[in-house]
């Protein structure tokens, strides 16, 4: 079929952190060496910010190299980080707070600062704009385009207006091919054209598999008595047993909010888990209650992220372009910190795409990631993801502690973890129930009312894109096997098993609740659930997550 | 022909808005602003007819802050020719909205304006209506069809009965809801050209306008919320609850 | 002291409920005098049911030829001249009321409030805004108030007046540029269009299937009623999507609401919210919907829907 056909000299997909970044430094190089660059940068959300969501505290390292003056231009990163915490969390009632020395020291916050990470995409977009790029919301990237040679020449955008049945609606719009000699992607973790890729070029090929967890966020507008801007709270352990890794956050931001959520690894094992659920109970702990009573909900949110760390990092590029941020894999997982990374990769990313658009051939992604800060900050935490997985949460954190305070990531010694996460769960048959109990409208929610505050909406009338290569297997396989985990795992309520007198189980998939976290994509046991970017302008429309 | 299409700057359809704790108005502090989806219909129905050949210049409009040329943009991505901004603070009420569209279209001299029936925001649904009061001219509110011919326009309005049709001369006001047709997407190599395109700036000193006082806003709340009522336990409880309430003919 | 004028609503034959329910706004002013005005084309019925409405003081009526449909352009200079003798002047929220009445405010250089919810003044009112997601207060300049009022709001007052009726007629440049040709009912025979019906019954997934879906329609159909269905019950294909109602289907304000098998996620009730009595039947005794049903019966669907048939009467309209 013949589509429109723009040129660009680089073609970034991913109006995050990374993206942005990238973005914001080409122009810099180009304006530096009085070149004109053209640079389009494809985002999938409605706005910048719609599909961002990130905790966070934020470490100004990058944002300080890309712009050393962003404080006197305006940039969102006001909130210093004033007060650390981390309880250990023993029951739904009990916890030790652990003494400064106990936590690891990547993990403490000096310097650094709470922020909204959509807010701080909003400035990075405007001041990429500003240097000359043109970013285009709302249209997703669909697939990635080859040239003759079989090299990355670009992407096409996916088309509007097509009806659930596949047909072209009265609106129908093909998408538009964006192309350049390089593409840098950059669409977070679990990128669906990063997954091609990765496949396609083999750059996962002599690396562990990466590793993901659900992060499942809310923001509460709290009683202002409650209110300390520039705390950080993280905890360990309650709800989650010893086997299961993961921990709890709560940052207070400014406007009177606080940021909170949990995180747990999708390595978990028991298929009843409810990540949704767990982070509802959590937050009927009295070290997170007493700063959520007398508050209200005004945000919740939830997405995968990378944790695997330093072992996992894939290859960086290939023929016609590169990867960065969370789409290839660097948050760092001590410190739980992926945006400096993020964006710094971003730069490189840049750097070594430039570099190639003079000298041609493969952009040199992965020398100057191995020269960078980002790999020296991953590799020194990287015996903590496999240490977590091996040993369990609490001799875990013991090594950790060693391993990070006494010998500063420095042990001459990799720990592995070569099980993929989707590979993780225990039958059904051999787990136990967790019996969680109904929210309480107050502190707790349900999933529905959760999503309907991220403000997400999505077409009616077009293809479902969570694509099932085999759509028997929910009921034939995972439904007797894992009591069908999609039930659980997702944070959306998107995949339910209906159940009628007198009718076979259905598994039905509410495609329109999808908050695009793509955490089936990741823990669905066979693999068979393809999650394509649906409709662009699609999914949630997050208000400064 | 030339159309003068009107668009409004407004919080997103899909936001869920958020009332400030203070009560002085709706937490729009990062929040996703779009065209007013009435009005998305309006301008749609403009580019049809400039596809039908039947008219041959649109002139898309918005009155408020600088923000509101994002939305200006987008009508010309979408086919509107020209981008007119009248610059002012904030939005301004139906009143004077309509006044300052009435001091431009006597400069501009359309044959047929077009816009949302209301916008989502403030759900006034008076705009349409008072500029054409202004202008002396026909109005045809709640359009869900419009069919032009030389010098008449016939439009079938959605009103509570039914469909009421209506002749109108022209030029004339016609206001579109929702059923009226559905708006194209805008095309990625469009919104690239549309970057590039001149937005005209007219303040409303250049049109004379004089503006009127407008009603002044105490306080925003949310909406009381449901409360459960009561169980009954038999359907005969049920009827019998429902002839109380005089619900039953 | 206040006086008001409420501008009637009628077809010729029948005043319409919403103009007693706008009398009921305007004794909320708490005012001196209510007068109501027909416009129609002769003397007519509508004229003595508004005389018989509890409150009013007198009746205008404004004879004219181009009265006999009601076209805003019209409508407009008529209300206008009338308006000075008035503190307020109200209309109905209707489609009616809607068209007219900016037209005339704009005539007399004021604005407007639309949908008044609540007085809370001479010229202080409570509106909705956000499609009813906020609730503004507003206050209005000094000078005439011209505004339309929210028939959901305000109970329709009671027919034990005896007003007198006043022929009235008016100077005016009757605009000739508009036209007004024919009305086509919404479905002649049919079922109501879900987004107007008074009366709506809503089926979920509890109905289980297409086939049982035939017992809402037989609801429906006893009362006069339109159908809607929750969006779970139009993904299993029980039903077409023109009949989903909630937040992506459509957003109803119907006198009576009956969901039947229907949980009530808050998609759902983003659709009903300004349902004016909203009845749920489940069998989960803790289904979200019991929370904002006004009248909730936990029991069984497919029993009580056909209970619910024959203890009805049939629906006269």
């Amino acid at each position: 079929m013949n589509r429109e056909s723009l040129e660009f000299d680089v073609v970034i997909v991913g109006a995050g952190p990374a993206g942005l970044s990238a973005a914001c430094r080409l122009m810099q190089l180009a304006n530096e060496a009085g070149k004109s660059l053209r640079v389009c940068v494809v985002e999938k959300g409605a706005e910048v910010g719609a599909h961002i969501i990130s905790g966070a505290v934020f470490e100004p390292t990058a944002l300080n190299e890309l712009f050393p003056d962003w404080k006197g231009q305006g940039a969102p990163v006001t909130v210093a980080v004033e007060h650390d915490e981390l309880h250990y969390l023993l029951s739904e009632k009990r916890s030790f707070k652990a003494p400064g020395f106990l936590m690891p020291k990547p993990m403490r916050n000096e310097g650094n600062y709470v922020i909204s990470l959509g807010r701080l995409c909003r400035w990075l977009a405007e001041k990429a704009e500003a240097l000359g790029a043109e970013i285009f919301t709302g249209f997703a990237a669909a697939d990635v385009l080859y040239d003759d040679a079989g090299a990355v020449a670009g992407v096409v955008t996916g088309d509007m207006g097509i009806a659930r049945d596949g047909s072209k609606k009265p609106n129908y719009q093909p998408g538009v091919e964006l192309r350049a000699p390089y593409t840098i992607f950059a669409e977070g973790c679990r990128g669906h054209l990063g997954k091609r890729l990765m496949e396609r070029f083999e750059l996962r090929r002599d690396v562990d598999p990466q590793h993901y967890g659900i992060g499942i966020k809310e923001i509460w507008r709290i009683d202002p008595s409650r209110h300390r801007p520039g705390w950080v709270v993280h905890t360990l352990g309650w709800p989650l047993d010893n086997e299961t890794e993961g921990g709890g956050f709560v940052y207070h931001g400014e406007d009177g909010l606080v940021l909170l959520g949990l995180i747990v690894a999708l390595n978990y094992r028991n298929p009843y888990l409810n990540p949704f659920s767990e982070m509802q109970r959590w937050k009927h702990h009295p070290v997170v209650r007493r700063f959520l009573e007398g508050g209200t909900r005004i945000g919740y949110g939830a997405r995968a992220v990378n944790k695997g760390g330093w072992q996992s990092v894939p290859k960086l590029s290939f023929p016609g372009g590169v990867m960065a941020g969370c789409d290839a894999g660097f948050l760092n997982p001590v410190k739980i910190k992926g945006n400096h990374t993020a964006m710094k990769t971003g730069m490189l990313a840049a750097e070594a795409v430039f570099e190639a658009l003079e000298t041609g051939g493969i952009p040199d992604m992965g020398g100057r990631y191995r020269q960078s800060w980002v790999d020296q900050e991953l590799f020194r935490g990287r015996n903590f993801g496999p240490a977590l997985a091996k040993f369990g949460t609490l001799v875990g954190s013991a090594f950790i502690w060693i391993d990070q305070n006494v010998f500063r990531g420095k042990l001459p010694f990799t720990l592995h973890n070569r099980v993929p996460d989707h590979a993780s769960l225990d039958r059904a048959a051999d787990s136990r129930k967790i019996d969680y109990s109904k929210p309480d409208g107050v502190l707790s929610f349900d999933r529905l009312s959760s999503v309907y505050l991220s403000n997400t909406n999505h077409e009616e009338d077009q293809p479902c894109h969570l694509v099932l290569t085999d759509p028997a297997i929910p009921i034939e396989r995972n439904l007797p096997l894992y009591d069908e985990p999609a039930q659980r795992y997702c944070p959306a309520a998107v995949y339910e098993i209906v159940e009628a007198p007198g009718q076979p189980a259905r598994f039905q998939i509410n495609a329109q609740n999808c908050v695009h976290c793509k955490v089936c994509d990741i823990k669905d046991p066979a693999q068979n659930i393809n999650w394509v970017p649906p409709e662009g302008g699609g999914g949630p429309n997050y208000v400064n997550m | 022909m030339k159309v003068l299409v009107s668009v409004k700057r407004v919080v997103d359809y899909n936001v869920r808005i958020q009332v400030k704790p203070d009560g002085s108005g709706v937490m729009l502090d990062g929040v996703k602003m779009s065209m007013n989806p009435f009005d998305e219909i309006a301008l749609e129905e403009a580019i049809r007819l400039k596809e039908a050949g039947k008219a041959t210049q649109i002139v898309a409009v918005s009155i408020g802050p600088q923000a509101v040329q994002e939305q200006l943009r987008s009508a010309l991505a979408l086919g509107a020719d020209r981008a007119i901004h009248i610059p002012l603070d904030a939005a301004p009420q139906p009143v004077n909205a309509a006044r300052a569209l009435a001091g431009l279209s006597r400069r501009e001299n359309p044959e047929l304006i077009l816009m949302g029936k209301q916008a989502i925001d403030d759900d006034c649904n008076q705009t349409p209506q008072m500029l054409a009061a202004l202008l002396g001219w026909p109005q045809a509110t709640f359009a869900s069809k419009i069919e032009l011919a030389d010098k008449t326009a016939t439009v079938a309005r959605e009103v509570d009965a039914g469909l009421e049709y209506l002749s109108v001369d022209l030029p004339a006001v016609i206001s579109a809801d929702l059923r009226l047709n559905i708006p194209r997407y805008p095309k990625l190599p469009d919104i690239m050209k549309a970057r590039r395109l001149p937005i005209e700036t007219v303040t409303p000193e250049d049109l004379g306008v004089e503006f009127v006082p407008e009603a002044r806003l105490l306080k925003v709340a949310p909406p009381p919320k449901r409360q459960a009522g009561r169980k009954v336990a038999s359907v005969d409880e049920l009827v019998a609850a429902l002839r109380e309430r005089g619900l039953l003919s | 002291m206040s006086k008001v004028l409420v501008i009637a609503e009628h077809d010729g034959e029948t005043l319409n409920l919403s103009t007693s329910r706008t009398v009921a706004c305007a004794l909320a002013l708490g005012p001196e005098t209510i007068d109501v005005a027909v416009f129609a084309e002769a003397e007519n019925k509508p004229a003595e049911a508004a005389a018989r409405l509890n409150g009013v003081t007198r009746v205008l009526l404004v004879e004219h030829a181009a009265n006999r449909n009601p076209v805003a352009a019209v409508l407009a200079p008529q209300v206008s001249a009338l308006a000075k003798d008035y503190t307020h002047v109200l209309a109905p929220a209707t489609t009616f009321g809607k068209d007219v009445l900016p037209r005339a405010a704009a005539l007399l250089g004021v604005p407007q409030v639309s949908d008044i919810m609540r007085v809370l003044g001479r010229n202080v009112f409570e509106r909705p805004i956000y499609a009813g997601n906020a609730l503004e207060t507003i206050e209005t300049p000094p000078g005439i108030v011209v505004a339309t009022v929210r028939t959901a709001s305000f109970k329709a007052v009671a027919e034990t007046g005896s007003a007198p009726v006043e022929k009235i007629s008016l100077d005016f440049d009757c605009p000739t540029h508009t036209r007004f040709l024919r009305v086509e009912g919404s479905s002649g025979g049919g079922r109501p269009d879900l987004q107007s019906a008074r009366v709506v019954v809503s089926g979920g997934r509890g109905l289980a299937s297409k086939e049982n879906f035939d017992l809402i329609y037989a609801l429906a159909d006893r009362l006069g009623a339109a159908v809607g269905a929750s969006r779970a019950a139009v993904d299993a294909g029980f039903v077409p999507n023109d009949l989903q109602v909630g937040q992506t289907g459509k957003i109803i304000a119907p006198e009576l609401y009956l969901a039947f098998g229907i949980s009530g996620a808050i998609q759902h009730l983003a659709g009903i919210k300004d349902a004016g009595t909203i009845v749920a039947v489940n069998k989960d005794p803790d289904a979200p919907i019991f929370e904002v049903a006004d009248i909730g019966l936990v029991g069984d669907l497919f029993e009580v829907l056909p209970a619910l048939v024959d203890a009805l009467p049939k629906d006269k309209s």
